[in-house]
């Protein structure tokens, strides 16, 4: 993994959160850090724990490997290692990689002088899984509230704590949650779709520029939103998308306990017409 | 311009998120119940402000004081006393003390009898209540299965209204038009037997009576609607319409006698399920042998908009709460709603009907 011939310019000591100059350094093209040695502890960590509950578990049937949280009796206090104590360790550790992660973002970007953007976008998705198995669990009084970490288990999970409330399509956050994913995937293929077509002309033709991208699409809906703009955009779609995912499910429950089309009758009571 | 967009934007966001936040319950007094293995989200989340709402206008009567031991039958006694005539007149009258105070505690004996005359046939709620001490002795009886030791008295489902308050009754909807417009299946209206959600709206008439009621079980096992899989999506809404009045009837949820995982397999379901199974034919007898057959005596005030009699659903008796009356004792107080006499004029065919579910359970026993 050899160098790229500009990158030794961008290797800077500093900008550094924990450690100084103890590991501001590098392991081939990985920048390694506190937050990376943390990352990697965490990570390596999870996943043998992980490894180690599948082993005392009754399959190695990777779709059917399944650590559970603790039964609700457990209330928010330590499970035995073999009753979910081994999720509640799992957590840990994957919180731990997850923010780790996240902060060792943050040093890079000050190393290089950049802006936050991507550590804070980062912390959206870490955010909406501390929202599963932290925030939503200690808000009903129990871990056991988390989801399984399993391929297949999760889904029935979330199948089930769907069906808790008799029909969540109709979630408003989740409703919300639902059209900024697909609105992301929209904005992230119109932009991919202009970028390609502007960068791939006809043989013997030049690149086209920004101006033919605005243009495309001020014939096409009378609006470009602009070279920076869409990327304003796609990261709002993108983390709107995370959060009211966050949202829909720790309102399931702590906020909401009957089933989700009987919250729309404020809708159907409205005095206009009610 | 900029902080104002900035303002602007900050001001609607917390005004939006306040008015969500108005349309939510607070996080507070929360109980919660696992109902399968850890970590399937299985569960039943409650506040115990709602559940206490929900039980405000609930009471338990008093049992009457135990009847003298010995006496004269009532049929020997009274006249027209067809049902209850095995029970001695210190018996009779304390039932009869007691369904006043169950079904018509403001309106008295006179709901069901003529004053002075209490023979005297021709007040229909008498026929009517005639006919539910026989349905309440063959549920007692016949449906352990669903009902268990705890049976059912009058009060289970009337609750001191002379009519329980949730009965229901065949609604045709608005007039539609014909052809493929006819069938709109509740869609884009918020039904109020499916918890407003857009599903089929009567999900009773279809299910819940008849000698060939629709079939709830329509889980495909192909792909595609052929073969022995006649069934898709539209039947699968009903059965959903159907399926959340169990769980609002209730105060259930759907993982209450299912993990989803696989909602038709018996083996993952929780026992719940086949206490509901007996219930859903339970329902479907009653409402053919005991409330559709009632129908030409009713007033028409009593009768739905298509002409039928007021029936039976699982909100009749449960009223919101998976034990009806959270399990509360009646039934072992009143011993005379277990020595009811049948008429011995059933109707053929669904008497037949119902010992068949009730398995072993005599259909015809009359007692002394």
């Amino acid at each position: 993994m050899s160098m790229l011939s500009f990158e030794k310019r961008y290797r800077v000591r500093g900008g550094t959160l924990i450690g100084g100059d103890l590991f501001d350094f590098w392991v081939g093209p990985f920048y390694v850090g506190f937050f990376g040695v943390l990352t990697a502890f965490f990570a390596l960590l999870g996943t043998l724990l992980i490894v180690w509950g599948a082993a005392m578990g009754p399959t190695w049937n990777i779709w059917q490997i399944s650590i559970n949280p603790p039964d609700l009796s457990y209330g928010l206090g330590f499970a035995p290692l073999t009753e979910g104590g081994l999720w509640q360790m799992i957590t840990i550790c994957a919180l731990g990689a997850f923010v780790s992660w996240a902060l060792r973002q943050a040093e890079i970007a000050r190393k290089l002088g950049m802006g936050l953007h991507i550590p804070i976008a980062f912390s959206v998705a870490v955010f909406a899984y501390f929202t599963l198995v932290v925030i939503r669990p200690v808000l009903l009084g129990a871990w056991g509230h988390g989801f399984p970490y399993g391929i297949m288990s999760h889904l029935d999970w979330v199948s089930n704590t769907g069906y808790q409330f008799l029909h969540f399509h109709y979630n408003p956050a989740h409703m919300l949650a639902i059209a900024f994913f697909f609105t992301t995937a929209l904005a992230l293929s119109l932009h991919g779709g202009l970028i390609l077509s502007a960068t791939n002309p006809k043989k013997g033709e030049p690149v086209k520029t920004p101006e033919y991208e605005d243009t495309f699409f001020r014939d096409v809906v009378g609006y470009s939103i602009g070279a920076l703009g869409i990327h304003r955009l796609g990261l709002f779609l993108a983390l709107s998308a995370a959060f009211w995912s966050a949202v829909c499910i720790v309102i399931s429950g702590p906020f909401w306990t009957q089933s989700w089309p009987e919250w729309w009758n404020w809708w159907l009571d409205l005095p206009i017409w009610a | 311009m900029k902080t104002m967009t900035r303002k602007t934007t900050t001001v609607a966001a917390l005004a939006g998120a306040a008015l969500l936040m108005t349309g939510c319950e607070l996080p507070i007094g929360i109980e919660t119940e696992q109902t399968g293995y850890r970590g399937l989200g299985m569960e039943q989340v409650t506040k115990r402000h709602l559940e206490a709402m929900k039980r405000s206008g609930m009471e338990i009567p008093e049992p009457e004081r135990p009847a003298a031991a010995a006496g004269p039958r009532a049929g020997d006694i009274y006249e027209n006393v067809k049902v209850l005539g095995d029970l001695n007149i210190s018996e009779f009258n304390r039932l009869m003390n007691a369904i006043t105070a169950w079904v018509a505690p403001e309106e008295g004996c006179n709901y069901c009898h003529t004053p002075g005359n209490f023979a005297d046939e021709n007040v229909y709620t008498k026929i009517v209540s005639r006919r539910m001490l026989e349905m309440t002795y063959t549920i007692n009886q016949e449906w352990t299965a669903h009902v268990g030791e705890t049976g059912v008295t009058c009060y289970t489902c009337h609750m001191g209204n002379p009519v329980p308050e949730n009965i229901w009754y065949e609604d045709p909807g608005f007039k539609q038009a014909g052809g493929f417009a006819a069938s709109r299946m509740g869609q884009n209206l918020a039904g109020t037997n499916v918890a407003s959600a857009s599903l089929p709206n009567d999900v009773f008439t279809p299910f819940l009576q008849g000698d060939e009621p629709k079939n709830i079980r329509v889980t495909p096992r192909t792909s595609l609607p052929m073969g022995d899989n006649p069934y898709n999506l539209v039947d699968a809404e009903w059965v959903h319409g159907l399926m959340i009045h169990f769980s609002v009837a209730l105060g259930a949820n759907c993982t209450t006698c299912h993990n989803t995982n696989n909602f038709p397999e018996w083996q993952t379901s929780p026992p719940q399920r086949v206490t509901a199974w007996h219930g859903i034919e339970m329902v479907r007898a009653l409402n053919n042998q005991y409330l559709n057959p009632l129908q030409p005596e009713y007033p028409d005030y009593r009768l739905g908009p298509t002409g039928d009699a007021p029936k039976t659903n699982c909100a009749t008796c449960h009223n919101g709460l998976q034990l009806p009356l959270d399990r509360a004792q009646m039934l072992k107080d009143y011993p005379e709603l277990n020595r009811v006499n049948h008429r011995g004029a059933q109707p053929a065919a669904t008497t037949s009907a119902a010992a068949e579910t009730a398995g072993d359970a005599d259909a015809e026993a009359v007692e002394g």
